[in-house]
């Protein structure tokens, strides 16, 4: 089992009528009348600081993601955050798990090969490579990508970064969206043939298709917990058992949200507001900006329109309780949580590649401390051997960091 | 009205479904955004013309992958300018509406001899920093009534936004306008100006601009800009209409359109 600790980077003061005065926090949200840039910057210290925590606690991987225009989580360059974790966590056993740089709007997208490169130079080959397609709001809406083009443009970034990275002789890329007349690119990554590759997606099925037939792991990102992601990750296996593929738990990744503290009790106390402001203020988006016209193909936009019921709920009308009962969010006592994500995440959905966002909504800098540090000395050790028994072999994780990992804060 | 005809272009690769009514001269009519819907208006236009409305790439039943064949504007008017001539409409007549009406001075910017006039209801192509157009791709579903009709409860705002009872139905009815919407709108995301304002001074014909008076989606400013550009333009402006003055107003639309048309 392999987890890593995962950080948005999101405005953690948001005022308390947010959500009734703006009509998102993708895309339009005002700077001027919500963020300082030098407050901001303290922002990206903390989460740079929580990153590095994590990674000294225990944690296997840090991960870092692009978004943009928003208050949710803003990276707009998740690359320079990995830099930095990169250079500060030589010695260690941590991956850096970039979840990543967005390939559509990447141009050229041999930029993303370059920089992986770089990050996997720096790390000395400790770079997970998470090659995400992007979110509608990053890549439609804020950064001008038709979204009927959308996907097509990243299948052939993908291939074109793939083939940049382990083509021994320079080539022509004549492709549809990109043309490039001698690729050979400076840096190539340490790890051969190429970094693991992960896909994030959130239950396209079309994206299940390409996770398979390209051999990457499949990573859910999802906020509304396990319970509600069982039926897209037996999606997922079901399409991994047609392919004829072996169920390796490692060629799956899932994003949990969790909130650890001494009790139950005292959970609620330490979480129960921050955990409100993300579901209630985060994810503040007009639903329709989830999936504009042409973004789904129509075999998968039919599939929607035909299970409409999907996500119905409103998280705006649910308040901490209903998140932790719900399995949103995987709240209290360090025995409460290691349980229900043994139970109800890793074996559920047969999961091996696991991330935990340490941080939540207005989650303080101290308090996310305190939450990484539960999760590192009471929740991981409980986690650590759940598939080893098995004998699978995580193939989607840097070689050199496929062994157990160090005791907390033992440098290699 | 007889079944529609399927003329193939681009190298077979795109089927075009032609619904053809009525006699006399020819028309040809360039739907809009959210698919074509053959109503009234139209059915008014063939009582004196010969009406040819093709669907666009992908809007056709069971084709919807037909669009993937057309990656650029360029390529599209140029599908449209292969549809004309294997249909041997050599002076024809052009009505569009919205993205249609883009589309149908695309047509006659290509080729300004074969165009005889040219109607434009509501059309988009042209960008005005003081009144952008409105990206109806962002909107909620009770939003785009509101935007493109007048009157979002009324007859017509229901024929095309309403989605039927019956599951099967109602999966499919949101399909068709989504995948509408991302058809038309793979051609002008995320801003409607592809340059013809570069190209719309080659339009020779004579042209009609018909506005919903309450059009909340294309600001009548553009009206101004159309005329402005076009060398022989007029605007009529409909009372009672939004976006889609020959879906909320068929009647007037048709006769000040069909006027227009036959002088």
């Amino acid at each position: 089992m392999k987890v890593s600790a995962f950080h948005l980077m999101p405005h953690r003061e948001l005022p308390p009528d947010f959500e009734r005065r703006y009509p998102s926090v993708w895309v339009t949200p005002p700077w001027g009348e919500l963020a300082d840039a030098r407050r901001v910057g303290q922002y990206y210290n903390w989460t740079l600081d929580e990153l590095l925590f994590a990674a000294r606690a225990g944690f296997d991987g840090v991960c870092t993601n692009e978004h943009h225009q928003n208050a949710y989580g803003f990276m707009p360059s998740p690359n320079l955050m990995g830099s930095v974790l990169a250079k500060q966590t030589n010695g260690l056993d941590v991956a850096i798990v970039q979840m990543g740089m967005t390939l559509p709007t990447t141009s050229p997208p041999i930029r993303v090969a370059e920089e992986y490169g770089m990050l996997d130079c720096i790390s000395g080959g400790r770079l997970v490579a998470g090659l995400p397609l992007g979110s509608p709001m990053d890549v439609n809406l804020a950064y001008g990508i038709t979204p009927m083009e959308h996907r097509e443009r990243y299948r052939e970034a993908f291939d074109l970064v793939l083939k940049a990275w382990q083509a021994k002789e320079i080539f022509a890329w004549n492709g549809k969206y990109f043309q490039l007349g001698q690729v050979n690119l400076w840096p190539r990554p340490v790890q051969e043939p190429h970094p693991p590759v992960w896909v994030p997606g959130s239950g396209s099925i079309s994206t299940f298709d390409f996770a398979t037939d390209h051999n990457v792991c499949y990573c859910f990102l999802s906020y509304a917990g396990a319970r509600a992601a069982s039926t897209m990750m037996d999606g997922y296996w079901d399409v991994v058992d047609k392919k004829g593929l072996e169920r390796n738990p490692y060629r799956a990744g899932f994003l949990q949200l969790v909130a650890v503290s001494e009790t139950d009790a005292q959970a609620e106390i330490d979480y129960g507001k921050h955990v409100e402001y993300f579901y209630h203020k985060c994810l503040h988006v007009p639903p329709q900006w989830f999936a504009p016209p042409g973004n789904q193909d129509y075999r998968s936009l039919l599939a929607a329109n035909r299970n409409p019921v999907r996500r119905a709920e409103d998280p705006k009308t649910l308040r901490y309780k209903d998140f932790v009962n719900k399995g949103y969010v995987i709240a209290g006592s360090p025995a409460t949580v290691r349980e229900r994500l043994v139970e109800e995440v890793i074996k559920r959905l047969h999961v091996g590649n696991l991330m935990l966002l340490i941080q939540i909504g207005s989650m303080p800098h101290e308090l996310t401390l305190k939450n990484t540090e539960l999760l590192a000395r009471e929740v991981l050790p409980g986690l650590r051997d759940i598939w080893d028994d098995k004998g699978w072999e995580n193939h989607w994780w840097p070689k050199s960091l496929r062994g157990a990992r160090q005791p907390a804060g033992a440098a290699r | 009205m007889s079944e529609p005809r399927i003329v193939s272009v681009w190298q077979g690769r795109v089927p075009f479904r032609v619904h053809v009514k009525g006699a006399g001269a020819a028309v040809m009519f360039l739907h809009g955004p959210w698919g074509l819907t053959w109503g009234p208006f139209l059915d008014a236009l063939a009582q004196q013309f010969t009406v040819y409305a093709p669907e666009h790439p992908g809007t056709s039943p069971g084709e919807p992958e037909a669009i993937q064949q057309v990656d650029t504007l360029w390529d599209l008017v140029l599908c449209y300018d292969e549809l004309l001539e294997a249909l041997k409409l050599d002076g024809v007549m052009l009505v569009g509406h919205s993205f249609g009406a883009m589309m149908a001075c695309e047509v006659a910017a290509l080729r300004p001899a074969r165009v005889r006039r040219l109607a434009l209801l509501d059309p988009i192509g042209l960008w005005l920093e003081e009144a952008p157009v409105v990206n109806w791709m962002l909107l909620g579903p009770a939003e785009m009534a509101a935007h493109v009709f007048d009157k979002p409860d009324g007859v017509a705002a229901r024929a095309m936004f309403a989605v039927p009872e019956d599951p099967e139905e109602g999966a499919l009815a949101r399909t068709r306008l989504t995948w509408a919407m991302g058809s038309t709108g793979k051609f002008i995301w995320p801003i409607p100006d592809k340059g013809l304002k570069k190209r719309i001074h080659r339009v020779g014909a004579p042209a009609l601009l018909v506005w919903g008076e309450a059009d909340r989606l294309v600001p009548r400013a553009y009206a101004k800009e159309f005329a402005g550009r076009l060398h022989d333009a007029r605007i009529e402006v409909v009372p009672g209409a939004g976006h889609a003055p020959h879906l909320e107003q068929p009647e007037a639309t048709a006769r000040v359109v069909a006027a227009f048309l036959k002088t």
